[in-house]
């Protein structure tokens, strides 16, 4: 089972902090990959300005690099920053990487005023379409590309793989980092399907195995939404089931929870939205998740998040202060990244409960499923 | 001396060796208590007087001569119409173990004869074909090692129930809420449904027996099991109780019953569990019901609106309509309107390389609350044996391709799709019905293991008992004859039901378990699949493994 690690504080901070929460929790997980998701970006050499999306992915070689830029060029993206990772070559296995990107660029200006659900929806449409311009030769892989998210993923040990990209070095901050250690769980190794994964400004990764992937799989290619495709992994679903829920059925955060895990049919006739949500658990049925799964999750607001499976089968727990916090699957992981915190905060959550941690920091937020649903239709 | 031509020898007489079943008597053993004789459903067996030689051989005075002595023994009849059916009724009442049937080994010649009085062979029961089906060879292998710790089916909860009723979209759904439109009425139910057997089909001892199951199964067990009534309507104090809601009721053809239930609407405690309509029927594909004349008791005639003892064949397709379009979108239309739209109701249909096109306009007609398919492995109570054995479409690779068809319009989750034929015909009920719903299914009816689990049907699949369709069943299950009738004891079937049941429901959660699965039912999980036969794995998108 592989580890995870979420640190989320007020000021922005190396993503080396998260690694050593990695390395502490090393015994869970067999080093078979890295992913990383920082959000709240910060670059030592450049004042960045959150409203520029930022691409990040490697060209495998120097054609898919040209071929990258050009597309880029072509669509008028301005390029405003290009991130140059102080690459130590040779810690890691891969050798294909001709270079690691994270490319600031300012949007086309015909998208200048509009709103943004139509930049959202332009991002997604260039990210797919870059997607599509790599071929087995000349592969191109791309990780996100969206205002202040930058990601990476490297087969390795994490910490070799912080060491290779220099993170250590402070040319690189944010105010959220996940870090996973481990490749996907069902299928053969692919970098792509490391954890976290993206779409929109949402972003999920799960300890675990998601048994439920074929039918859940199924049905959101059905719902024939552009970002719904590619599934390299087991788990890249909840993160795809969160979009949904936000984005397609705009529903609050708690809707999440009612979703993947519903409560059963004893447990609704006692909530007082019972009926509402006998309703959702139906029509959604085929998003429930099964295995044991805590997902652990960002939002574009910068909110975290943290969700345990229905039987509560992963270790996770969150913990910190004012300010900072962190979740990871086990104590020392929050421990490596939150040495000073107030203990009497830490936190495992239950079966029914979600953790949010509001963009403001100040505390955690314990939602229970039994609480009443906070949406009005439901009431 | 008789001249050998005096003795009659028709061009269908047969000597007891040419016969499907050949009864072993023991003049030994048996003390003539008749028991045998008296309950043979098919006067196979008679006692009859004899006379034997006793040799009579005196050495000394060089004689020879003969003695006779006359005794009354057990023989078997050789008429065709009176064949032995190999119920072994006769053995389980003989209180001396005198006799027993055997099946024949020699060729079975009584099957050039099964046509007297120009009438093709009828029969109940369901398609004569052995050995292992396609349910059987499926075997589940998506065991999740990385589930660890892994589901334990004895301790943790699952939720193993299914939605019967039309499922809106999410979007639709939220909708509908916040405008306070429509909601199609769904059920949650347990996926293995009592298939429609009609209450003129079944006695009535049988039909109250799997009602006090069902029962019993809901209100104290907490598995929410239902039962289909089949074409013939249900009985008017069913109707009025609260027993209702654990009942689909069924209306075909000829609307047998219909009248009974349009008239208890208004004084219904409770809503039925469901509607269901029947256009085709897997064991008799293009065939309406057929309830022959044999079981159209004083009872039956009533609740159907009938005379006594006519046959009731229903016409093949509901003959006020002119198309299935039509016809589907009227009667399913009708009927959710009668129940206020507070009833799901669905139509069954036998499995046919049509079905994909059935499918498709429901998911266009908004009442449409699922759909059924029923396969050629599909029992009944009366039909030609041609229809049974030869007519027909195994439901698997049907079921599959209208699943994967939806799944291509993202609507696997609307229209569930039920699965019928020969689920559990060897046996296998929870293996067979949990790779249905891993091909797709939302549940399974269960006819005939019912039957025979839990009610001991002697029937089988080479062509042992079957007579059904004649009201001499002679475990009672299918009689309206009070006499045969009483040998069933409804509490024990009931007892019998609610067994079935949950051992059903525990097996469910031994294969659900090591896939990781417990909150939902693996419907279309087709990556947990796998069968030992390339042809069958392409043909049903499963994998292949061996
Ligand atoms: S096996 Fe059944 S049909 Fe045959 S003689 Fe015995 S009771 Fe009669
Ligand atoms: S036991 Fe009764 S129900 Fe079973 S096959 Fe024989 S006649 Fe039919």
């Amino acid at each position: 089972m592989c580890r995870l690690a979420l640190k989320t504080a007020r000021e922005p901070f190396s993503p080396y902090e998260v690694l050593t929460a990695m390395e502490a929790m090393k015994e869970g997980y067999d080093g078979s990959g890295l992913g990383l998701l920082l959000r709240g970006m910060e670059f030592e050499d450049f004042k960045y300005n959150p409203r520029f999306p930022i691409l990040s992915g490697i060209a495998h070689t120097e054609k898919a690099w040209y071929r990258m830029t050009d597309y880029m060029e072509e669509m008028e993206y301005e390029l405003k920053y290009d991130h140059r990772f102080a690459m130590q070559p040779g810690l890691i296995d891969s050798t294909d990487r001709y270079r690691y990107f994270m490319r600031a660029y300012r949007m086309p200006v015909e998208f200048r005023d509009e709103s943004d659900e139509m930049r959202e929806t332009e991002l997604l449409r260039a990210r797919l379409a870059l997607r599509k311009l790599s071929t087995v030769e000349d592969q191109l892989t791309i990780f996100s590309f969206y205002p202040d998210v930058a990601m990476i993923k490297e087969v390795g040990w994490p910490m070799q793989i912080g060491d290779t990209l220099c993170l250590h070095d402070g040319q690189l901050k944010s105010r959220i980092c996940m870090a996973q250690g481990r490749q996907n769980t069902n299928y053969g190794i692919n970098l792509y399907a490391c954890h976290p994964f993206f779409i929109q400004g949402i972003s999920t990764m799960t300890n675990g195995e998601n048994t439920a992937f074929v039918p859940i799989r199924d049905w959101l290619l059905g719902k024939n939404f552009a970002g719904y495709t590619g599934y390299q992994s087991d788990s890249e679903v909840f993160t795809h089931i969160l979009h949904y829920t936000l984005k397609q059925l705009k529903l609050p955060l708690q809707a999440y929870k009612h979703i993947i895990t519903p409560l059963s049919n004893t447990e609704l006739a006692k909530h007082p939205q019972g009926e509402f949500l006998a309703g959702l658990r139906q029509v959604c049925k085929r998003l429930i998740i099964d295995g044991p799964n805590a997902v652990i999750g960002t939002l574009p607001d910068e909110t975290s998040l943290l969700v345990m499976d229905q039987k509560k089968l992963r270790p996770a727990m969150v913990g910190g202060r004012d300010g900072v916090w962190g979740i990871a699957s086990e104590m020392c992981g929050v421990q490596a990244m939150i040495p000073d915190r107030d203990t009497s905060l830490d936190f495992q959550p239950m079966r029914e409960h979600t953790v949010i941690i509001p963009p403001h920091r100040k505390e955690l937020e314990i939602w229970s499923q039994y609480d009443p649903f906070p949406l009005a239709l439901a009431a | 001396m008789v001249s050998v031509r005096s003795v009659s020898v028709g061009p269908s007489s047969l000597t007891s060796t040419d016969l499907p079943w050949i009864i072993e008597h023991r003049e030994d053993r048996c003390t003539l208590c008749g028991n045998c004789t008296a309950v043979c459903p098919k006067g196979a067996i008679r006692l009859s007087h004899m006379r034997q030689r006793l040799p009579k051989l005196d050495v000394f005075s060089k004689q020879r001569g003969s003695d006779y002595r006359t005794f009354t023994g057990i023989r078997q009849e050789t008429d065709p119409a009176k064949l032995c059916i190999g119920c072994g009724m006769c053995a389980m009442v003989c209180p001396n173990e005198a006799i027993t049937p055997r099946p024949g080994t020699n060729e079975n010649r009584t099957l050039f004869f099964e046509n007297r009085k120009g009438e093709p062979m009828k029969r109940g029961g369901r398609r004569n074909a052995t050995g292992p089906t396609l349910l059987d060879r499926i075997i589940f292998h998506r065991i999740s090692m990385l589930t660890d710790p892994a589901l334990d089916a004895g301790r943790h909860e699952f939720t193993t129930t299914t939605t019967l009723g039309r499922i809106l979209s999410p979007e639709e759904f939220l909708k509908r809420t916040v405008s306070g439109g429509w909601i199609p009425p769904t059920r949650e139910v347990f996926p293995f449904i009592i298939g429609s057997m009609s209450f003129g089909a079944l006695s009535p001892n049988m039909w109250l027996g799997l009602l006090q199951g069902v029962a019993y199964c809901n209100e104290v067990l907490g598995l929410p099991v239902v039962m289909c009534t089949g074409e013939g309507g249900c009985p008017p104090w069913v109707l009025r109780s609260p027993y209702l809601k654990y009942i689909v009721l069924q209306i075909a053809s000829g609307y047998f019953g219909w009248d009974e239930i349009i008239r208890a609407i208004p004084e219904m405690q409770c809503l039925p569990a469901a509607i269901e309509v029947k256009y085709g029927q897997g064991a008799k594909p293009g065939d309406g019901g057929l309830l022959m004349w044999h079981k159209v008791s004083k009872l039956i005639a009533r609740l159907r609106g009938v005379p006594e003892g006519v046959d009731l064949p229903s016409p093949p397709v509901h003959q006020t309509l002119y198309s299935i379009e039509e016809s589907v979108m009227k009667m399913l239309q009708t009927l959710s309107m009668a129940f206020e739209h507070k009833v799901p109701v669905y139509p069954k249909i036998s499995a046919s390389t049509s079905a994909k096109s059935v499918l498709n306009n429901l998911v266009r007609n908004p009442y449409a609350a699922g759909l059924m398919i029923d396969g050629i492995d599909g029992g009944t109570g009366a039909a030609y044996n041609v229809s049974m054995d030869a007519t027909g479409h195994p439901v698997a690779s049907c079921v599959r391709d209208c699943y994967l068809d939806l799944a291509k319009q993202g609507k696997q989750n609307e229209i569930p799709i039920f699965a019928a034929g020969g689920i559990g015909k060897n046996g296998n009920v929870a293996q067979n019905g949990m790779a249905m719903i891993m091909l797709g299914a939302s549940g399974v009816h269960i006819g005939k293991f019912i039957m025979q689990a839990a009610a001991g049907c002697l029937g089988n699949e080479k062509n042992r008992c079957n007579v059904c369709n004649l009201g001499i069943c002679p475990k009672g299950i299918t009689s309206q004859n009070p006499k045969l009738y009483r040998r069933l004891d409804p509490d024990k079937v009931a007892e019998r039901v609610s067994e079935v049941f949950m051992s059903i429901n525990t097996e469910v959660k031994k294969i659900m378990a090591p896939l990781g699965r417990s909150q939902s039912l693996p419907i279309g999980m087709s990556d947990a699949i796998g069968i030992a036969d390339q042809a069958a794995a392409d043909r049903l998108h499963i994998q292949y493994i061996c």
